[in-house]
């Protein structure tokens, strides 16, 4: 067995194992995923903080041997915006799905994204609520069906890496657990960038997602998926009827911008000579 | 050397905040709190710390929960609305003990009602907001200086008993300016760092206390949760010595040193007949009615609750045990009365004079009311 | 001895400040107590402005006005509004180049008020070339007609209370309307 062992294990709380996912999950793919791109980001693991929500994906960071917030239903980023502004060292990642982050928590995330605060989000988008049993999300196609949408969903999904690049974020990329090279080195990227960085991952949620929208695998899910990857370059060149239906993957944000708890820490060192304390909970001296 | 200044409540609660440690604050604009924002928004960087207007008042108190976790002593301030919005995660901040002070200035509810006028009608909601089973502290300030005490106050019990801690003050006193005396003895309770050892437990059950609770990035590597956890912090939701030993002992940390957090203060109680219980700005007037009523001869007093929650049963009862009734005077339809009822109700009439519509009930009026008690 | 003072006028005349400036003379400078208290309202935003001041040898009970021994007013739709609660033989200071006496002449003479004159609007713009002191103006007038505060704390209130590099003309006003009601 011991050969066998996964290597980024030393990265996981072992006694928390086995996890909850279902078999064919990308949730353990995003895993390896983010850890990988940590390690070609030379990120120090220790000074790594979690920050999630709830649903599916905001367990991972109970899963991963690291400080981690896991909080309510959509204020991941509320949470981690105070996290990180009380200590800017911190690396902090916020994982989160759709529903927690397009749904009840779409202002903040928005809001987030516009202040450019050193956040690295991860959005794992399955298109449905997990958690609750497969219920219709801010991100399900049109027409596709759900417990909540017996007749086929009848709204518009939103299109969450354009809108976060929208909002003013500095980094924001899109990728599926079908395109693991991409997704490792734009989580790379975020992890590097001194700003709010957004990475959606389309994933494949088959006890759910796939059992209402007859795609009963995880392979046929890939398959699917796979099929309907259209790279932006490409996108930026079809027509919107083209694109129905269409996974268009790629960076949609990739600049440099002023980053909030930068700008916190330039007004305290002008006011106070000095730059934002940290740990001064544990002080009486301040 | 002591210092005076002459201010405003919702100045004074900013400068007890910054007195106490608080060094970072994140609030949303409500009136009759928003002077606490504007003076962090202003104060806060001159001694490294940071303020932030979020979005909403449900991001705020996700934001404080998080600052608190990054090690820094957290604040928001707000009013009726915000503090409804609130309601979810503070609960969260109470299942994962985490320290942060929350100010709701209040003003007249329900719904957006009366955004300049003050009330006391957020108490009940102070006591049971959130839901599920937790045991809050609330303080209740009547004066400008007390609100800059009880700020400091809030952020020592939040340390002391790793919990939320409520400062319930009301428009009154959040508008009004009075004299303030800063000290340069301020005592203030900085938070425990946890020894680095292999059997800590962030979420111990130790008896009649708290954990120490260390800062994310100390190397500890926690996990903290708004599931039923184990002392760990591990998510365990389905088993119920888990949740019950949790959810006990984040209730008996607070209950079973409420000799020690119950504040209550009284005059003229050992002889009278009736006696005012009130808590906030209605104190004043208490005050002076009861002034007013022993120049007249008539026999009363006056209590006055500090810390409305944890309820101070044991020392209401014994100030009040010689009196024939008990007059509760507060600015809503009753919410303190229904407590004041249960405690003392059994040996004593208790009398409510409850006062909506946003004036600070007078000490005539009150004096009205004591009469029909007393039958002149 | 408890006293009342209601100062009222119009929204942009500095009401706020002058009522903070007796509180702050009384309790830090004069050894006395004092609170102060302003309406929030709507009209708090152009329409009448109010601003009261409780100040007492004893500690302050009930912070609020309730019938004030001297009322202060800067516009006429405040002196209307506001000379209602005014208590017996209490004290009634007008601008009078903002406020009209003669309308509010039946409620003097029923109830014994004693009324001064000050021009601080006129001062203002007259003695000391800025407007926008007439509040300060009058705050010397009230010092002087009231001796609620004293002249010493009144001055150190002031210069602990309006923006730096601006002490020199509001001690100036506030010496202004001292002198008016002399």
């Amino acid at each position: 067995m011991s050969e066998n062992k996964n290597r980024f294990l030393p990265y996981l709380r072992e006694d928390r194992l086995p996890h909850i996912f279902c078999p064919g999950c990308g949730n353990g793919a995003i895993i390896n995923a983010f850890l990988a791109a940590m390690e070609k980001a030379d990120m120090d693991f220790d000074n790594i903080a979690m920050v999630s929500g709830i649903g599916c994906s905001s367990r991972i960071p109970g899963y991963l041997k690291c400080d981690s917030l896991h909080t309510t239903h959509g204020r991941a980023l509320s949470f981690a915006t105070g996290l990180k502004t009380a200590n800017k060292d911190l690396d902090v990642v916020v994982f989160t799905g759709d529903g927690d982050a397009a749904s009840i928590g779409g202002n903040h995330l928005i809001h987030a994204a516009r202040r450019n605060i050193n956040l690295t989000v991860i959005c794992i988008n399955n298109n449905i609520y997990g958690m609750t049993g497969g219920q219709i999300s801010p991100t399900s196609p049109k027409g596709s069906f759900a417990t909540t949408a017996p007749y086929g969903n009848l709204d518009t999904p939103f299109k969450l890496a354009e809108l976060v690049a929208a909002a003013g974020a500095s980094y924001s990329a899109r990728w599926t657990t079908v395109q693991m090279e991409n997704l490792v080195l734009s989580i790379k990227a975020g992890l590097k960038n001194k700003g709010f960085s957004f990475i959606e991952v389309a994933t494949q949620c088959p006890t759910y997602f796939g059992r209402k929208n007859k795609l009963k695998t995880p392979t046929a899910m890939a398959a699917v998926m796979k099929a309907n990857t259209v790279f932006k370059s490409a996108a930026d060149r079809m027509s919107a009827r083209e694109l129905e239906g269409k996974i268009v993957v790629g960076e949609f944000a990739n600049t440099q911008k002023d980053e909030f708890t930068e700008n916190l820490e330039r007004i305290s060192v002008e006011k106070s000579g000095k730059k934002t304390l940290i740990n001064s909970a544990y002080s009486t001296e301040l | 050397m002591a210092e005076e200044f002459f201010i405003q409540g919702n100045e004074a609660c900013a400068k007890g905040a910054i007195a106490a440690g608080c060094r970072f604050f994140a609030g949303y604009p409500i009136t009759p709190s928003t002077e606490v924002a504007e003076t962090l928004a202003r104060e806060l960087p001159k001694v490294g710390g940071s303020f932030v207007q979020m979005e909403d008042e449900i991001a705020s108190a996700g934001a404080i929960i998080g600052g608190s976790w990054g090690g820094t002593k957290s604040m928001t301030a707000t009013s009726g609305p915000g503090i409804s919005l609130m309601q979810e995660n503070i609960g969260y901040a109470f299942m994962t003990e985490t320290p942060i002070v929350i100010v709701d200035v209040q003003r007249g509810s329900p719904s957006t009602a009366q955004p300049t006028m003050a009330s006391q009608s957020d108490m009940m909601q102070a006591r049971w907001g959130s839901h599920g089973d937790y045991e809050p502290i609330a303080l209740s300030p009547s004066s400008v200086q007390e609100f800059f005490d009880f700020t400091i106050k809030a952020f020592n019990l939040a340390e002391e008993y790793r919990c939320p801690v409520l400062v319930m003050a009301d428009e009154v006193i959040g508008h009004m300016r009075e004299k303030i005396v800063v000290g340069d003895d301020i005592e203030v309770v900085a938070r425990k760092r946890p020894e680095k050892t292999d059997d800590y437990l962030p979420f111990e059950n130790i008896e009649n206390g708290t954990t120490p609770m260390p800062a994310f990035g100390d190397g500890f590597n926690i996990h903290v949760t708004g599931l039923t956890h184990d002392e760990r912090g591990y998510p365990d939701t389905n088993t119920p010595e888990t949740h019950h030993n949790l959810v006990k002992r984040i209730c008996d940390k607070v209950l079973n040193n409420k000799d020690k957090i119950c504040s209550v203060r009284s005059e003229n109680c050992e002889d009278a007949d009736i006696i005012i219980v009130s808590y906030g700005a209605p104190v004043r007037s208490a005050v002076e009615a009861v002034n007013r009523a022993r120049a007249n001869n008539q026999k009363v007093g006056y209590v006055k609750i500090d810390t409305p929650w944890p309820f101070p049963d044991e020392q209401l009862k014994e100030i009040t045990k010689n009196a024939s009734d008990v007059l509760v005077v507060e600015m809503n339809l009753g919410q303190m009365y229904y407590e004041v009822d249960r405690v003392l109700g059994k040996d004593v009439n208790v009398h409510l004079m409850g006062v909506i519509g946003g004036l600070l009930p007078t000490p005539d009026e009150i004096l009205d009311e004591i009469n029909k008690i007393g039958g002149n | 001895m408890r006293t009342e003072i209601r100062i009222c006028g119009f929204g942009g005349q500095g009401i706020i400040l002058a009522g903070i400036i007796l509180g702050k003379s009384a309790s830090l400078f004069d050894e006395k107590e004092a609170v102060q208290t302003q309406s929030y309202g709507p009209e708090a935003r152009g329409g009448a402005s109010k601003c009261e001041v409780v100040i007492s040898d004893t500690e302050v009970d009930y912070p609020k006005v309730q019938s004030p021994d001297i009322l202060v007013a800067m516009s006429n739709e405040a002196l209307i509004k506001y000379i209602v609660d005014l208590k017996d033989n209490g004290t009634l200071i007008v601008d009078p180049g903002t406020t009209d006496v003669e309308d509010v002449r039946d409620f003097i003479d029923e109830h014994n008020i004693e009324v001064y004159e000050a021009p601080a609007t006129k001062t203002a713009t007259d003695e000391i070339g800025l407007k926008i002191v007439a509040n300060i103006v009058m705050v010397g007038a009230i010092t002087k007609i009231t001796k609620v505060i004293s002249k010493e704390a009144a001055i150190k209130a002031i210069e602990a209370s309006v923006p730096k590099g601006t002490e020199e003309k509001n001690i100036a006003a506030f010496e202004a309307g001292y002198a008016l009601a002399e």
